[in-house]
């Protein structure tokens, strides 16, 4: 092995952790360090996704890929080291603490700055550049103050009218600002649409309460009295008032290292490099927008990290060279689409352009296409940009049947089915071509979304290929005779979510009835407790009812959890985390008596271990006679409601948290799901209650709550995304209800809240439209399912007592009923009891057999 | 259903007490025996340890079919077997902690409205 060599980055952007993650992932001999020399005091972020830092509040969600990445021991990160000087012939950077590094490689990754055209009045306080999170929180510091010290709405201006600009007016409006975009030319984002598109995206933006002023030229920012900026004059001498400024002017790369180390800029700068990212310094590569690169700049983060991969893959031997950049983009901006690809502009000599706009609907589409129509070169979509994911890799590809397919409204005219070619590019920020998803298919033996996304990272950064992901997969899943069915199991066809409609537009209550009319054979383990569950969301009625105990799994059967002996654990359920002592008297008291170990578990309540299936009717007696309820902890069901102590006690909570967890508690309190539920509310930002680690949690604000949704622990941990904010109590139920209605009818079987959210079309956004604006009309429908499953609650366990027919189901054996199950046998640990092991059986270590124990019960 | 009843067969239960796909626990001897009666009213008896886990639960399983089969599904670590043969046609990827991983079947018969089931002559 050769000795290790050294590879330092300066910059430590979005491309450099591409750089960093794609090295550490593919140098397998450990060939490099790397050492990357970072400006800003952060590790590298999102900075695409910076306008979320307004909604999210948590810069934290914009961490790019695994944080484990900056402990490898051949990663070094330093943050604030900005490098101010670079010695090519010692192979030596220095920072601006006077830091010396030295490298074998260099990687130039400095990126870009916000250019700000020389204006009058540029450098009062109150003008803004929007790059970083500095600049986001400092923008945001201002508008906050200056609302408090105006005492009315801020007065917003951007300058810009291309992409960053409107990403700026849409953060302003979030800050509650007013905002006004001023651009130069005569349309809106004039690099990505054209005229039409241009007028259609006005219209919408305006729709959204932001000003549009084109063709308007800014001469002058003037200084209100109090010094800060206050009014915009015009080159026509018109003005405009405005209390904060920001630019979003473009961007120029960050060159000024590589000229002072006479490293060859291109005529309109950046440091240029070769297809091989490659600078003529053999020791240095550039790479993101700082390079020059086919004589240009690029300004996106998909071909940066394109350039990434380039630059890693030649370290390492191998020969990739840069395709040319792919400039395509579909932005969601203030909630609208917009997307460009291809040859947008119809530059292609003979082109032909389609068009279809529906101002109403405030839809422009244009497909460009070859002289024949057979061939596609590009195309824009504003308002709906739906097709995109479909249509883009399709581009130099023949598009089938009818182009007018893909411009009228979905459903107006079948789409054609196009096969796309192999290299046509379907992840364009993580470039990956329908090949490579294909061949995760067929030679690494990936089943399903999930591990294509895994194996080749496809639709792992913005997602908006992954509907076309899925497609592929599915298409591919097909050919190779692994059927990649929805189908719930061999007795039904059809996918739990379809599964729901039919038995909600049938209205059969049976399993038998299902099976007959929707299914086949008689059923498995696998689609009766789907019914089952089914049923139970539908009309709430108690699990064992009619033929409905031999549907359940086990758990649900008995209410109670079996644990890996055969035995079961009980739960009552505890509220929102509080008890009374009188309960936990109780509770201790059936512990010692029934010999059960105890636990807490971690949803703020008590698991009692080791009860007998013949013992759980004796045990809920006494539960159910003190006022105590099933705790459902062993059904598809929601859980708990954990919760912190809240405004009551603590001295930071904002409001009462167990209050509100409890009320949540009883209002979903055996609502069957498809996989279990977890609630969190929290009574301040502290967030003690770890709320956003729950499928629903809700976190207390000087204003109200927030409610966040998608959230989970478990193998696959995910942090719960913000739904709405600052809501009143009847607003957070509101929400809640439909948010978990929606989630039941049209999740899969054992799909939790997380990952359906993420697989839904459109994401968060799409559900938030739905169960907020109601844009398909079900929320009243929604409404009243809830409504129903809170008015006709019952307790099962206790209905169960009531009942001596399902009684005596809890029996050991049909023809011995008060004898034990004789094969149980426990050991003593740590003054309790637990299972013995089989070495334990064998070697008949002491034991305390179940008949020693029914002294006691 | 079988008219003659092996002598050492030992009644468990009135057909009548058993629920369609609702399995019992029954005890023959020192030995626990899984019954079913299944929706087409024949009745099915296994043994009742289940061979991936070793707890005594196979009674407490969901019953139904893959193609003609008659199945039951341990409730522990779902693996699946046959009610007619006891033979595990689905492992789950496991091994059973002892023994066989099929199941032992039991000759079942009714007598006067009796469930009766002969240890001995298992198939």
């Amino acid at each position: 092995m050769t000795a290790q060599e050294h590879i330092v980055v300066v910059g430590g952007g979005m491309v450099a952790h591409r750089f960093v993650e794609a090295l550490r992932a593919r140098d397998g001999d450990n060939r490099y360090r790397v050492t990357v020399l970072a400006e800003e005091p952060r590790a590298p972020y999102d900075r695409v996704a910076l306008t979320s830092y307004f909604t999210g509040r948590d810069p934290e969600d914009l961490a790019l890929g695994e944080p484990q990445l900056w402990e490898d021991p051949l990663v070094r990160l330093e943050r604030d080291a900005r490098v101010v000087e670079i010695d090519r012939e010692n192979r030596v950077v220095t920072d601006v603490h006077g830091v010396t590094y030295v490298y074998d490689h260099l990687v130039m990754a400095t990126g870009s700055y916000a250019w700000t055209p020389p204006t009058e009045g540029a450098d009062l306080p109150g003008v803004f550049v929007y790059r970083t999170i500095d600049d986001v929180a400092a923008l945001r510091i201002f508008v906050e103050q200056r609302r408090k010290d105006l005492g009315r709405p801020v007065r917003g201006a951007v300058i810009g009218g291309g992409l960053l600009g409107l990403e700026a007016a849409g953060a302003l409006q979030e800050l509650g600002a007013h905002s006004t975009v001023i651009q130069f030319v005569d349309r809106l984002m004039n690099l990505q649409v054209d005229e039409g598109g241009g007028r259609a995206l006005t219209r919408l933006i305006e729709q959204l309460g932001v000003a549009v002023k084109c063709n308007t030229a800014t001469q002058a920012i003037k200084p209100d009295k109090t010094g800060k900026v206050g009014r915009l004059v015009f080159a026509d001498k018109a003005e405009q008032l405005a209390d904060v400024v920001v630019f979003a002017t473009g961007v120029r790369p960050r060159d000024e290292l590589g000229r002072e180390s006479g490293m060859m800029i291109g005529e309109r700068g950046g440091i240029v490099v070769d297809d091989t990212c490659l600078t003529d310094d053999p020791h240095v590569s550039a790479i993101g927008e700082v390079a020059c690169i086919q004589g240009a700049c690029i300004g996106l983060i998909a071909p940066g990290n394109t350039m990434a991969e380039i630059a890693v893959d030649r370290l390492l031997g191998g020969d990739s060279t840069f395709p040319g950049a792919d400039t395509s983009a579909k932005l969601k901006l203030l909630g609208v689409d917009v997307a460009s690809f291809g040859d947008a502009f119809a530059t292609t000599p003979g082109a032909l352009e389609l068009t279809y706009a529906d101002p109403v609907a405030g839809v422009y589409k244009k497909l460009v296409v070859t002289d024949d129509a057979r061939t596609l070169l590009g195309g824009i979509l504003v308002g709906d940009a739906s097709a995109y994911a479909s249509l883009r890799p399709l581009v130099g590809a023949e598009l089938g049947g009818d182009p007018a397919g893909w411009l009228l409204p979905e459903g107006a005219i079948e789409r054609p089915n196009v096969e796309l070619p192999d290299e046509a590019g379907v992840c364009s920020c993580n470039n990956v071509t329908a090949g490579s998803i294909r061949s995760a298919v067929t030679d690494d033996g990936c089943t399903d979304l999930a591990g294509v996304k895994a194996c080749t990272k496809a639709g792992t950064s913005c997602g908006s290929c992954l509907p076309l992901v899925k497609k592929i997969v599915g298409t591919e899943l097909e050919k190779s005779g692994v059927e990649l069915s929805n189908a719930l199991c061999e007795h039904f066809d059809m996918s739990r979510s379809q599964l729901f409609n039919a038995i909600q537009v049938s209205e059969l209550r049976t399993f038998s009835e299902i099976i007959e009319r929707h299914g086949s054979g008689r059923g498995c383990d696998i689609c009766k407790p789907t019914v089952g569950s089914i049923l139970a969301s539908l009309y709430n009625e108690h699990v064992l009812a009619q033929d409905r105990a031999a549907l359940q799994d086990t758990n649900d059967r008995v209410m109670a959890n079996m644990q890996k002996d055969g035995t079961y654990s009980v739960v009552p359920r505890v509220p929102g985390g509080e008890i009374l002592p009188e309960h936990l008297i109780l509770i201790g008291e059936i512990a010692k008596e029934y010999g059960l170990y105890t636990k807490i578990t971690g949803g703020q309540r008590i698991d009692l271990f080791g009860a007998r299936l013949d013992q759980l009717p004796g045990i809920w007696t006494r539960l159910v006679d003190a006022g105590m309820e099933s705790g459902h902890a062993y059904g598809k069901s929601l859980r708990t409601v954990k919760s912190c102590v809240g405004s009551t006690w603590c001295r930071f909570g904002v409001q009462d948290s167990v209050g509100m967890a409890i009320a949540l508690e009883l209002r979903y309190r055996g609502l069957r799901s498809p996989h279990k539920l977890k609630l969190g509310v929290s009574g301040c930002a502290r967030e003690c209650a770890e709320a956003r680690g729950k499928d629903v949690g809700v976190i207390a604000t000087d204003n109200g709550w927030n409610v966040y949704v998608g959230g989970n622990g478990g193998f696959t941990p995910k942090h719960a995304q913000l739904l709405v904010e600052d809501v009143d109590d009847d607003m957070v139920f509101k929400v809640i209800d439909r948010y978990l209605m929606f989630y039941i009818r049209t999740a899969d079987r054992l799909q939790r809240t997380a990952p359906w959210q993420e697989e839904f079309e459109g994401g968060l956004d799409a559900i938030r439209e739905i169960v907020v604006d109601d844009s398909l009309g079900i929320c009243a429908d929604l409404d009243e399912h809830m409504a129903r499953h809170v008015d006709s609650y019952e307790d099962e366990w206790k209905a169960v007592l009531n009942d001596p027919e399902r009684l005596a189901q809890f029996t050991s054996f049909v023809n011995a009923p008060e004898e034990p199950d004789p094969s149980l046998a426990y050991v003593e640990q740590r003054g309790q009891r637990r299972p013995a092991t089989t070495e334990e059986r064998d070697s008949g270590a002491v034991l305390i057999a179940p008949t020693r124990l029914e002294v006691h019960s | 259903m079988t008219t003659t009843i092996p002598a050492n067969a030992v009644a468990v239960c009135a057909y009548d007490d058993l629920i369609p796909d609702l399995g019992v626990a029954a005890l023959v001897g020192d030995t626990q025996v899984a019954v079913f009666r299944l929706d087409d009213d024949s009745v099915r008896a296994v043994q009742n340890l289940c061979p991936f886990s070793g707890a005594s639960v196979m009674s407490r399983g969901i019953t139904g079919s893959r193609g003609d089969e008659p199945t039951i599904a341990s409730p522990i670590y779902k693996q699946v077997f046959s009610l007619v043969t006891g033979e595990c046609l689905v492992t789950m990827d496991k091994l059973p902690v002892t023994g066989s991983a099929d199941l032992a079947v039991y000759q079942v018969s009714i007598d006067n409205g009796q469930v009766m089931i002969n240890l001995a002559g298992g198939q």
